[in-house]
């Protein structure tokens, strides 16, 4: 399956939520999709918004003042 | 069987947006949430940029609101639409610079256009008779249903019974006798309301989710707009209002001085934007100048900035000042006594 990438760097939530929403709109069910954030808030209000709109996280960690959320899009 | 209405909400993160859905979902329609960021409700940003915030918890209200609900949100990006709302508000500022009603009418006409591309019925909002003393008294509510457009398609459940019938109560798609009539500042029944229905964690904003009923916040974003003379401004420019200390020694000129390591840090994000200075010899603050400056003005924001470093009780700071084009000016200066920096430079 196709995998992308967000850079959301330099961001503060909510707008690494709402890239990550308008990314998620454009890409197909399988898809996985990982975003980059330097906002320590993402690790949490990203996997919130994919519980909350049906879309599954596979995996999240942090270093070096960034986080990673790599996420799966489902069928909502 | 009969259609399931649908609703759009606006959920603020706040919990009059919380219940006000709640109630709709009792009632059997369908709900989906809707929020705006305008730039200004920014209440996580000096936790993810402040060191000293790090350990505290982080969410997004209106993320959290929504999924205790167990409904989708969809959050809109505003920041560019928004800005002609703050400049140009037909019904003027509140006690700030929160152009209170301009905004809720342009928020809940923003959810119509959402609804009607959706294929929503109607648009509910935790709005309550008396509790704000601009957008949510007797007489302003029905302006916000007149200017926004949704007139009778705007339900508010909370208080709904003081106020005359919907579409949604007329056609029967909700019960007017199990809705609401709240009215005032009295948070009682709000907090009984969210008892029963099992909510505990919400959050509990003092002064609301909004920058710009800030009083220290609105004079830093009046001094920006005087100083620049247009009221323009971007994202950066707002997000700057939010970090360490702004002195403005001359008109033309502001200094931005970091107050600690977390916001030293987001200030250095900034060097290819402003002239910044930084201590060479003791720990100190990063500090943008943001404006033009003289030879003299540099020597006096070096001084200013060493007041702020560790080397304050110095006789000497070594200063680095670095220009946008990265070419550098080292400064030996004498730090400013607290008791020289007049009190009107602070913004």
């Amino acid at each position: 399956m196709p995998h992308f990438e967000l850079d959301a760097r330099r961001m503060f939530c909510p707008m690494p939520v709402i890239r990550t929403q308008d990314k998620i709109k454009e890409l197909n069910i399988g898809d996985t999709l990982e975003v980059v954030s330097t906002d320590p808030g993402a690790l949490n209000d990203i996997p919130a918004w994919c519980r909350i709109n049906g879309h599954k996280v596979i995996k999240t960690r942090d270093a070096d003042d960034e986080v990673f959320i790599l996420i799966e899009v489902c069928d909502v | 069987m009969s259609q399931q209405r649908k609703a759009v909400a606006l959920i603020s993160g706040g919990l009059d947006s919380l219940l006000a859905a709640r109630v709709m979902l009792e009632q059997g329609i369908h709900v989906e949430g809707i929020n705006f960021f305008t730039g200004f409700c920014v209440e996580g940003h000096t936790h993810a940029i402040r060191k000293q915030d790090k350990s505290k918890s982080k969410r997004n209200n209106a993320l959290w609101s929504a999924e205790q609900l167990g409904i989708k949100l969809h959050i809109i990006d505003i920041v560019e639409e928004y800005k002609d709302v703050l400049i140009n508000p037909k019904h003027g500022y509140g006690k700030n610079m929160n152009p209170c009603l301009d905004c809720k009418i342009f928020m809940v006409n923003k959810a119509k256009q959402w609804a009607e591309e959706n294929g929503f019925d109607f648009i509910i909002t935790g709005e309550v008779v008396g509790q704000r003393p601009m957008s949510q008294r007797k007489d302003t509510m029905p302006v916000v249903s007149r200017e926004s457009g949704a007139d009778d398609r705007l339900l508010r459940p909370l208080c709904a019974q003081n106020l005359p019938e919907t579409l949604p109560e007329k056609e029967g798609w909700v019960k007017r006798d199990e809705l609401f009539g709240f009215s005032g500042r009295n948070r009682k029944p709000q907090m009984a309301l969210a008892k029963k229905y099992g909510f505990e964690d919400y959050a509990k904003p003092a002064g609301g989710c909004c920058f710009l009923t800030d009083e220290s916040y609105s004079a830093k974003l009046v001094d920006l707009w005087d100083a620049r003379g247009t009221r323009e401004y971007e994202m950066d420019d707002i997000m700057l209002l939010k970090v360490g200390r702004h002195i403005r020694p001359a008109p033309h000129y502001k200094l931005i001085i970091g107050r600690e390591d977390g916001e030293n840090k987001f200030l250095q994000g900034y060097k290819n934007n402003f002239i910044t200075f930084k201590t060479m010899d003791c720990p100190g603050p990063l500090t943008l100048l943001d404006g033009v400056a003289t030879d003299k003005d540099l020597e006096l924001a070096a001084q200013i900035s060493a007041r702020f470093s560790q080397g304050r009780d110095k006789d000497s700071v070594t200063i680095e000042a670095r220009r946008t084009n990265g070419d550098t000016t080292t400064l030996v200066v004498k730090p400013m006594p607290a008791s020289e920096i007049n009190p009107e430079w602070y913004v």
